[in-house]
């Protein structure tokens, strides 16, 4: 049998097993009734003890919502999800809030544990002596609730906040008032305007004026309820002169329903500040035939809104039945810059519809876009981009790369790069390519003594090089090994 | 030791190999030579395994086993190594991480662990140092960008860390000039070994004034229609192949 082939069968034949998220944490769970109205956008607002006008927010975004309809453009095919049948709100019982982790369900640190997140922090400090161990705060997201953040009070030491966004609300109302929204407002578009109305939790930080964020910062978004939808609400500011490095990942456990995330993330980065964003998106994919796995309808964007500032977003896309997700750079400052780098991987019937957009409106910036997309059994992978450059975006420049990867001979890969300028100095390149793993190279590993599977994946690994470059390091290798999982049949 | 019995192979429907008969002692180098089309390459390929190929007669004997039935990189961890007369290129791939993972799927097979980063470092610098690669090139991805006498070394150098019983050269001298020749000819003879043998295929005597052959073959319309000692290649040299192809029609 040719080896290719042999090799594609393999990964077509991916199913539940190789995903090694897929459990399901036993635990009390305290859910709102089923369906959405009024009342439950009050009974969530209530629940979190938010003031008036967050509620009043709310509700103004969940009656606009019912005036929107739900998108059609991407390409992706699913059958019409009943919104009224799902919870809203799922938040696991005896935790109504972070505390210190003393006071959170030891079956909560279980999960983590097994998820491999570390969230006592003596534990991570407790790594090889004298080794300068990198060090990365979580803030761990339960469904409806975070659960726990550490390093806490060492970052409040720099001046950084770093906590939910439910705590956000109480403890610095004023910031978030001032920012949320602002980035993506309420009537953006039918899921951002969805999440708005009954966002749950997600990460808040906060870098004040010319700190460098000592740590990496994370947070851990796991779905465990089922017919639950997650809608997590993240809100970056970095203050003028300031750097951060942030990293978010996510597992939820196999089931033979869809589940529904619809995220909102937002950034904002003032004068001379920077945030470089990464995302490993691993919710579950749904079995080789299809059934199952999460949709995950996620808006993302950041503003750079002061002067020479910087946002830097990275994602590896390996998980979700169906991917909608085009984190975004708004680059209003002089002189900002906006990177995109991805790396998103289709396989068994995944659907993704995936790609950035940059919004050239200040003079002489930059923006910067590599797209990796690698399809394989019979998945779908579109990258759709939008590089717009506005009249008074003087020397604005851009360069765009998107390659795909074919695996086998069922999948797809789209490329649908939006170009707009209205200013004659700007520059745009767009390049393109679109390839197939050779029988040559496959041939050529081979007879080095290389498995089929460990081509394929030392191949891909090649392929997506410069993109897993922009990782920070801790996770540089853990991706290495996800992207073969993700992609082989009898490996993991 | 290589035994080849009327090996008869096609590809589409063209047959290209037509009974041949080789048989390799360890320790032996042969030489095959021969006019363009002849097979030379196709043998190459069949031997290490490529799919293109259809084998509808004969047996190929690798220390007693029918290698034919097996897959390439089964091949290769039982001690086949073909050194590529077209290296292929893996973008993205440095050549030290290519170098490692083929070492250690070699490693897997005989039951062993990983090598470790130390102990690979060492291996990979003297070997490098003996065949004047330099460590920069290691750094690359593989085969892009490399000129021809890199590429070439870097196949001399996949052979030297992976130390195969058995190993085929196919047009190893193509597209290099005589310094670079040179470095792969000694690559190649420090390699010599009395437990080790190897098919070089060429076009020209010249690789053979550097590695000295046992015995030469002269591969004509899909079989070896002449052999003989290392003064075949001479008579070749002068002569040409126009006697001999007319012998195989």
């Amino acid at each position: 049998m040719p080896a290719v082939q042999e090799t594609i069968e393999q990964v077509s034949a991916i199913d539940v097993d190789k995903y090694k998220y897929g459990f399901f944490t036993e635990i009390e769970s305290e859910l709102s009734p089923k369906g959405l109205n009024e009342d439950i956008v009050r009974y969530i607002s209530a629940k979190k003890n938010e003031p008036e006008w967050l509620t009043e927010w709310r509700l103004e975004a969940f009656r606009r919502w019912q005036t929107m309809a739900e998108p059609t453009w991407a390409r992706v095919d699913y059958p019409p999800i009943d919104f009224q049948d799902l919870h809203y709100y799922a938040a696991p019982k005896k935790t109504p809030g972070p505390k210190s982790l003393d006071e959170v369900d030891p079956e909560l640190l279980r999960t983590y544990e097994k998820l491999g997140i570390p969230l006592r922090e003596q534990e991570l400090l407790a790594g090889v002596e004298g080794a300068a161990q990198p060090r990365v705060a979580v803030d761990a997201v339960f469904d409806s609730v975070s659960v726990v953040t550490t390093f806490k009070k060492e970052l409040a030491k720099h001046g950084v906040i770093f906590c939910s966004i439910s705590e956000a609300v109480r403890e610095h109302p004023e910031l978030v008032k001032k920012y949320l929204g602002s980035v993506v407002p309420t009537t953006d578009n039918y899921y951002a305007t969805l999440n708005s109305a009954v966002f749950s939790d997600g990460s808040f930080v906060y870098i004040p004026k010319g700190v460098r964020c000592p740590m990496e910062l994370s947070t851990y978004f796991r779905i465990n309820e089922k017919n639950t939808g997650q809608f997590e609400r993240t809100l970056i500011i970095a203050d003028e002169g300031s750097y951060v490095s942030y990293l978010e990942g996510c597992t939820a456990p196999s089931r033979d329903e869809n589940q529904l995330h619809a995220a909102v993330v937002e950034l904002v980065a003032l004068d001379d500040a920077e945030i470089k964003y990464s995302t490993v998106q691993n919710w579950y994919p749904g079995d080789a035939e299809g059934k199952g796995g999460i949709y995950n309808f996620v808006t993302k964007r950041g503003d750079c809104r002061g002067r020479n500032s910087k946002i830097s977003w990275t994602q590896v896309e390996t998980g979700s039945a169906i991917t909608w997700k085009y984190p975004s750079c708004i680059l209003r400052g002089d002189n900002s810059r906006g990177e995109f780098y991805s790396i998103a991987i289709s396989n068994g019937k995944q659907q993704v519809d995936s790609g950035t957009k940059m919004i050239h409106l200040g003079k002489n910036t930059t923006s910067k876009i590599i797209s990796k997309g690698i399809a394989a059994g019979k998945s779908d992978n579109t990258y759709r981009g939008l590089v717009q450059i506005g009249r008074k975006a003087t020397g604005a420049r851009n360069f765009t790369n998107c390659d795909s990867l074919l695996i086998g001979n069922k999948c797809g890969a789209h490329t649908v790069p939006y170009i707009e300028s209205k200013n004659a100095s700007a520059v745009v390149e767009h390049e393109a390519t679109t390839s197939k793993i050779s029988d040559d190279q496959m041939f050529y590993c081979l007879s080095r003594g290389l498995g089929e599977e460990e081509a394929i994946a030392l191949i891909v690994n090649g392929f997506v090089r410069d993109v897993l470059q922009q990782l920070p390091m801790e996770f540089m290798v853990e991706t290495q090994k996800l992207i073969g999982i993700s992609l082989e049949g009898s490996v993991g | 030791m290589l035994e080849i019995k009327n090996l008869h192979a096609r590809i589409d429907d063209r047959e290209i190999l037509k009974g041949l008969d080789l048989t390799v002692n360890p320790g032996e180098v042969h030489a095959i030579m021969g006019p363009n089309g002849a097979g030379k390459s196709t043998l190459s390929y069949i031997l290490a395994g490529k799919d293109d190929y259809e084998v509808t007669e004969g047996e190929v004997l690798l220390n007693g086993v029918n290698i034919l039935e097996m897959e390439p990189n089964e091949r290769a961890t039982a001690g086949l190594f073909l050194a590529f007369q077209y290296p292929i290129e893996i973008p993205g791939v440095a050549s030290m991480t290519f170098l490692r993972a083929a070492l250690n799927a070699h490693r897997k097979a005989r039951g062993e662990g990983d090598i470790t980063t130390p102990d690979f470092m060492r291996l990979i610098k003297d070997t490098a140092a003996k065949l004047n690669i330099s460590p920069e090139m290691l750094k690359r991805p593989v085969n892009v960008g490399f000129s021809g006498g890199e590429k070439k070394r870097n196949e001399v150098m996949q052979m030297a860390l992976l130390q195969p019983s058995f190993a085929i050269l196919d047009e190893t001298d193509s597209g290099l000039d005589i310094d670079a020749l040179k470095v792969v000819a000694d690559g190649v003879n420090a390699l010599r070994s009395p437990d080790r043998s190897f098919v070089v295929i060429t076009h020209y005597q010249r690789l053979l004034n550097y590695i000295v052959p046992d015995f030469v073959h002269v591969l004509s319309a899909g079989r070896i229609v002449a052999s003989g000692g290392k003064e075949l290649a001479l008579d070749l040299e002068k002569n040409g192949y126009a006697g001999y192809v007319q012998d195989a029609a």
